[in-house]
């Protein structure tokens, strides 16, 4: 590994200690609780809006979130490692078939609607489509959302459950 | 004036300081950097030091350079350098200088060899104009237009910007501070540009133009032969100096293991 590789992956080591960054991907709805300073003191404000895209890798990864305030929309650039970011909170999974959701700017109102993830869907994303890795994705789905893992039974293979979902 | 020190430039990166700025920082990494020789006014009418840094297989190094090296003790260096310095702080020859010869927080100057563009028109050289795209212009869009004047003064000016060759000349750049540094592992952050390409050599100095801070080593921090080398402290503290506030910086609690732990999950995580 490069020392550069290895110089970030510390930094990103360090800017995360006590502090988890939840999976979510475009379409979900974030809650972002940014730290702001005025003057002295310092506050949270949080910031609730679309993630409409993630880019970059590794600690220069970064998420647009995008929002409608008083009829207008805003969009705010995140760098995913910034410590200005007390938390992020995933107050909703969408269902989305793009990486970059930049179709919803010229989209207003009901228009502008994703539609939610449901638990089997989220569940699909988790698991890997081969058999043999399954089982060990399948736990991991469970102890992600303990409510989706009670559903499925451990034993079935991914497949069995896409055509349960089909039908 | 201490000596400087001979480093090569990894690449770029960026650290993020306490308070939520981020800091483009170039990584330098000082390469087994030793002192190979010395300049005395008695033998060679100045004082300097001669730093090595780099290793080179010795079947490439010729019989008199062989003989330097072996004069000095060292192993075969793949570059040279000489820092002026006072006769008092002549560091001893085959001593290694380690990455806090430099203070994090202070400032220095680094020199390079900037990447070389070849034969390059005065438009990319000089950031001419050009000339127009249409209005009859026909051929010479890119050109210099006129270069001096008429039957007086006769002649085109000494010095005159024109095509040539661009780059790959020694640039310096002043005034960088030092944003962290690794003994262990011979890095120095430096926040912004260096000039030259990845991989080049360059050298590092105190900043002309700045006051060296109080606690800088003098005449150098250095090993001696055969001390031991620095034991990494784990991971690197956060660079409180970029805090206006000056907090204190937080304790590296997290050690190698969690490190580990924590950097295989990252990717998986970011994939989703």
């Amino acid at each position: 590994m490069s020392i550069i590789q290895t110089l970030e992956r510390e930094e990103v080591a360090r800017v995360t200690q006590g502090k988890k960054i939840p999976d979510f991907a475009p379409g979900d709805t974030l809650v972002v609780n940014v730290k702001v300073t005025e003057g002295e003191r310092t506050r949270i404000q949080a910031y609730e809006g679309i993630c409409i895209a993630r880019s970059g890798a590794g600690l220069n990864e970064s998420f647009t979130v995008r929002k409608i305030s008083y009829g207008e929309g805003v969009e705010r650039v995140f760098p995913l490692y910034s410590p200005i970011l007390d938390s992020i909170q995933v107050a909703r999974h969408g269902k989305v078939r793009r990486a970059k959701l930049y179709y919803l700017r010229g989209l207003r109102g009901k228009k502008a609607r994703i539609s939610e993830k449901t638990e089997v869907e989220a569940e699909l994303a988790a698991a890997p489509v081969t058999p043999a890795e399954a089982a060990p994705a399948e736990v991991k789905a469970e102890a992600k959302a303990p409510a989706a893992g009670k559903k499925a039974p451990e034993s079935k293979p991914a497949k069995e459950k896409k055509a349960e979902k089909s039908e | 004036m201490r000596s400087g020190v001979i480093a090569q430039k990894v690449g770029m990166t960026r650290v993020f300081s306490d308070s939520g700025e981020h800091v483009p920082v170039t990584v330098l990494k000082i390469d087994n950097c030793q002192v190979v020789g010395h300049r005395t006014a008695e033998k060679n009418g100045y004082v300097a030091l001669q730093l090595g840094a780099g290793s080179r297989r010795v079947k490439n190094v010729s019989k008199a350079m062989r003989g330097v090296f072996a004069g000095a003790k060292v192993e075969p260096k793949m570059k040279l350098v000489e820092f002026r310095v006072p006769a008092d702080s002549l560091i001893p020859v085959g001593c290694e200088l380690l990455a806090d010869h430099f203070v994090v927080g202070q400032y220095v100057d680094v020199t390079g060899t900037s990447i070389g563009k070849g034969f390059a028109g005065g438009m990319k050289r000089w950031n001419f104009g050009g000339l127009r795209a249409s209005h009859g212009v026909s051929i010479s869009h890119r050109s210099i237009g006129s270069t001096g004047g008429r039957q007086d003064p006769g002649k085109t000016f000494k010095n005159k910007k024109m095509p040539g060759h661009m780059g790959h000349r020694t640039v310096t750049t002043l005034n960088l501070k030092v944003v962290r540094t690794d003994p262990a592992r011979g890095l120095i952050l430096v926040q912004g540009a260096v000039p030259g390409a990845d991989g080049g050599w360059i050298t590092v100095r105190d900043a002309v133009k700045r006051p060296l801070p109080k606690d800088a080593p003098k005449p150098g921090k250095f090993l001696n032969p055969g001390d031991a080398r620095p034991e990494s402290s784990g991971p690197l503290p956060p660079p409180a100096i970029l805090a206006k506030g000056a907090t204190a910086p937080k304790t590296g609690a997290g050690k190698e293991g969690a490190e580990k732990k924590k950097a295989p999950a990252r990717p998986a995580g970011g994939k989703k």
